[in-house]
């Protein structure tokens, strides 16, 4: 459970960043891309580029491999998948909740309605 | 950040709502994800008193939340913490917080259950979250479920 939370926290802690959603956006989009690639659209310099890697590497949403000079970076989506899943469980819990709320609130305030016009009558 | 956000109208006037959505007897009527019945639903509603419900699924499993009341506002504002007894669904502490606005013809009700995190992760958070996290996270959501459930935003 503390691993649980910790993880999550990890990936969270991850995404804060908006250069480091933008390289998961893009591979999210792409598939792979190596990492001069993914530096080329920001104005920041390569080893920053790097450091972002290195954070979103400990957190496990990317794996990198290299072969020769190049590295490429793909998408490991398993932590995302994780944060996606508190949201469903508590989407489908509540989603299904209100609208039986809405429906039993609407009830009792027709209800109170006619108990008011009778009671003006 | 985790957070999930529902918006509802509803054709009642807020003092209802807010009732319904804290005495027992409002709390049977529609506690959890399906049909199923609610089998012990207790509220102490004044700040720091507990709630407790406990609902059967049609699926025959068994499921308990609790929490303690951190606002009280009626009939405007509820606030608490949630937590499953057992943890299988979330193991951590969450935090519901619940806005009735009054509306033309009723109530304009708006949920939000967050996650907490760690004071570290809630300090990050602080200093440079944005909207675009939620939807990268919602995104993905659509990835894994193709039917989207409608009336929600991150």
């Amino acid at each position: 459970m503390v691993n649980y939370q910790a993880r999550l926290d990890r990936t969270f802690a991850a995404l804060v960043d908006p250069t480091r959603r933008a390289i998961l956006a893009r591979l999210e989009r792409e598939d792979a891309a190596t990492v001069s690639e993914l530096a080329r659209p920001f104005t920041i310099k390569l080893p920053a580029v790097m450091k972002h890697l290195d954070v979103l590497d400990q957190a496990g949403l990317i794996t990198r491999s290299k072969s020769g000079r190049t590295v490429t970076v793909r998408l490991r989506p398993a932590p995302m998948r994780q944060a996606a899943d508190w949201l469903r469980r508590y989407e489908r819990f509540w989603s299904t909740s209100l609208d039986r709320l809405a429906a039993y609130a609407e009830a009792k305030e027709a209800a109170k309605r006619t108990d008011e016009e009778e009671g003006r009558q | 950040m985790s957070r999930l956000t529902l918006v509802r109208r509803i054709a009642a006037r807020p003092s209802i709502v807010f009732d319904a959505l804290t005495t027992p007897e409002g709390i049977a009527h529609w506690w959890g994800p399906d049909d199923g019945p609610v089998l012990v639903a207790e509220t102490d509603v004044r700040v720091g008193g507990r709630f407790r419900v406990r609902f059967r699924m049609r699926d025959g499993s068994e499921h308990e939340s609790s929490g303690e009341y951190l606002e009280v506002r009626p009939p405007e504002r509820l606030v608490m913490s949630w937590r499953w007894l057992g943890g299988e669904e979330d193991p951590n502490e969450s935090r519901v917080e619940i806005d009735l606005r009054p509306v033309p013809g009723g109530t304009e009700l708006t949920l939000t259950h967050s996650a907490l995190f760690s004071e570290e992760t809630r300090r990050s958070h602080e200093e440079g979250w944005s909207g675009a996290l939620d939807k990268l996270v919602r995104h993905f959501t659509k990835a894994i479920t193709p039917d989207n459930h409608k009336g929600a935003s991150a």
